[in-house]
């Protein structure tokens, strides 16, 4: 008897929960995974757009192969994006780290300096960097281009000049892209508890010690959370290049919708294995940064 | 002698370099020198829109004239004005900002709540799926949406924003059940149980024990749907095309607008299209934002504080 009003118990608490995402569960299957499947079956298809509707041709993987061995400029776009994506998230991670450290204490001002430094989440839109990068106002004034910073430059090797290139040439737009990532770790700076910091300080430990052995590791989850963020981030910026590529490619003659779909999954794929790689890299460290 | 020299010296050292009670002064240059450095990176692309917004195209020639204009010439703004159609799209904007902002905020509380208070089969699941929907780029759902959309005569129609984000699937829609739902978890259930035995029904506990203790998670949602909403031009300029036009959305295309208003061909040197007046157009796309920044920010970077968007 007791065992059944248990039961039943249980099964209605599941069913208000069913209620409260009922809504979602229908929006997730309408918007988000159905046109995933329908994109996927697009790339598997030469589509051609008619008047009463569209024409599909299914051509296996004819898009994916085009995409991956005969497309002069989409693997070289990926690769683009691979490596500003991993040149980017250290430098934002480490740059919001720092930023929210600051913001932590106390020191006069700080309200002003707070209101600027979360400036860069309300105003970073395709369109506004787009104008202010075309204007020459998002990069480190005029490094790139000083004589001895060129010579240096073409110095080095091909794999390491463009990392280093894009890091001159992109330094602002890349901090421009740290604003909810200070927020994130500002937050968890917050949680921290302030008596250990006082157990800290009475047992002699130096703010440098205290950085390392409480403030990091307590930063750990932040960080992988900031890491992920930072990736998504950059990676369905209207600007990226990428995007730009298959969005053009959509409405061209030669490429069409197959085609973009297919590339479309190509760079989702290689996004989530760099996904995949940063949040290995990061859960290891901060194991190792918990123990 | 020798303890009061060792006196000062011990104060000195603390002035320079601090105690444990107080920053020395080596440490608050530096870090004011820091903040301030940091600070103009941020602020320089806005000083550089703004100084070059005002500039005249006599100033824009001169190549002596940098960051002080010899004028303040308001011309800009109001080419800029014209070409942006600016009382048009800044009400578009706000519409199709504010609209969907509203709804995605109270629905993705529903489901944050939901996920957060009840035990049911396929929680994980869905949390995973709601990660998923954070993490899929929108080109790789974008066509056939929009190829519905077209179907059913809502392409260029703001419900082709409002539709998605009262079913949940709102732009960044997962980030803010994940604020919601982290919310919720942290509040204590006591009240709701009591309630509950009471006999209040689960909408009504929500609606009058929930929703009020989380009220900074409610003000975080919003003005981050709000700010995003508004920035977002990929899926408005497919959406919306051809329909409303917001103000990124003309931004976008402002050489092509600014060309039909003043065709190159047949206005003088002076009224062709320079980068000053790009850039009070880029002034004016963000004005709006700017000032919601100003008069909330105290709201916004105290709820965040509050809510705590760790995510753990």
């Amino acid at each position: 008897m007791n065992l059944r009003r248990g039961i039943s118990l249980r099964l209605r608490e599941a069913l208000h929960g069913y209620g409260f995402i009922l809504v979602w569960a229908l929006g997730f299957s309408l918007f988000t995974f159905l046109p995933l499947i329908e994109t996927f079956r697009y790339s598997l298809n030469e589509v051609t757009v008619s008047a009463t509707g569209i024409d599909l041709t299914f051509v296996q993987w004819a898009n994916y192969t085009r995409a991956l061995f005969t497309d002069p400029n989409f693997v070289e776009l990926l690769i683009g994006y691979t490596v500003e994506t991993l040149v980017s998230v250290p430098i934002v991670l480490i740059f919001s780290m720092v930023i929210a450290l600051f913001l932590n204490l106390d020191f006069k001002f700080k309200g002003l300096f707070r209101i600027i430094f979360f400036l860069p989440v309300v105003i970073t839109s395709g369109p506004v960097i787009k104008e202010l990068t075309a204007q020459g106002a998002t990069s480190a004034p005029g490094i790139a281009s000083v004589p001895a910073v060129a010579e240096f430059l073409l110095e080095l090797p091909r794999a390491l000049r463009n990392p280093v290139e894009y890091l001159l040439t992109s330094f602002i737009l890349i901090l421009w892209f740290s604003g909810v990532q200070i927020l994130i770790y500002l937050a968890s700076l917050q949680k921290v508890d302030r008596s250990i910091y006082e157990a800290a300080a009475i047992d002699g430990a130096s703010a440098w010690e205290t950085y390392w052995k409480i403030t990091l590791p307590s930063l750990s989850t932040a960080t992988v959370v900031n890491a992920v963020y930072t990736i998504i981030a950059l990676s369905h910026f209207s600007e990226n290049k990428v995007i730009q590529y298959i969005y053009g490619q959509t409405y061209n003659v030669h490429g069409g919708i197959g085609y973009a779909s297919a590339m479309a999954f190509i760079y989702f794929g290689v996004m989530v294995v760099l996904l995949g790689i940063v949040y290995a890299f990061l859960t290891q460290w901060a194991k190792k940064e918990s123990n | 002698m020798q303890f009061l020299r060792r006196l000062n010296t011990d104060r000195i050292r603390s002035f320079l370099f601090g105690s444990r009670t107080r920053y020395g002064m080596v440490f608050t240059i530096v870090l004011y020198a820091l903040l301030v450095a940091i600070g103009f990176v941020y602020l320089y692309p806005l000083l550089f829109m703004f100084v070059s917004s005002v500039k005249s195209p006599a100033d824009l020639l001169n190549p002596m004239v940098q960051w002080v204009p010899a004028e303040f010439y308001t011309g800009n703004y109001e080419k800029a004005f014209l070409v942006l159609d600016y009382p048009a799209t800044l009400a578009a904007s706000i519409l199709v900002s504010i609209v969907p902002s509203i709804l995605q905020t109270f629905i993705t509380s529903l489901i944050g709540y939901g996920l957060a208070r009840y035990r049911f089969w396929g929680r994980n699941l869905i949390l995973l799926l709601i990660l998923a929907t954070f993490i899929i780029p929108p080109q790789n759902t974008v066509i056939p949406q929009m190829l519905t959309y077209r179907e059913f005569g809502l392409l260029g129609n703001p419900l082709s924003l409002i539709l998605p984000a009262l079913m949940g699937q709102g732009f960044r829609s997962a980030i803010f059940i994940l604020i919601f739902y982290q919310t919720f978890l942290s509040l204590p259930k006591v009240l709701e149980e009591a309630a509950r035995i009471d006999g209040a029904s689960d909408l009504r506990i929500f609606f009058t024990i929930a929703v009020p203790s989380a009220l900074s998670a409610y003000i975080v949602s919003f003005i981050f749907s709000i700010v995003w909403y508004w920035n977002e031009t990929f899926l408005t300029a497919i959406f919306l095309e051809g329909g409303v036009t917001t103000l990124p959305m003309q931004l976008s295309k402002f050489v092509q607008a600014y060309e039909n208003l003043y065709p190159p061909g047949t206005v003088n040197i002076f009224d062709r299209l320079n980068e000053a007046v790009k850039m009070s157009g880029t002034f004016l796309n963000i004005l709006p934002l700017l000032v919601m920044y100003f008069l909330l920010q105290k709201w916004f970077v105290e709820s965040v504080e509050r809510t705590g968007i760790t995510g753990e």
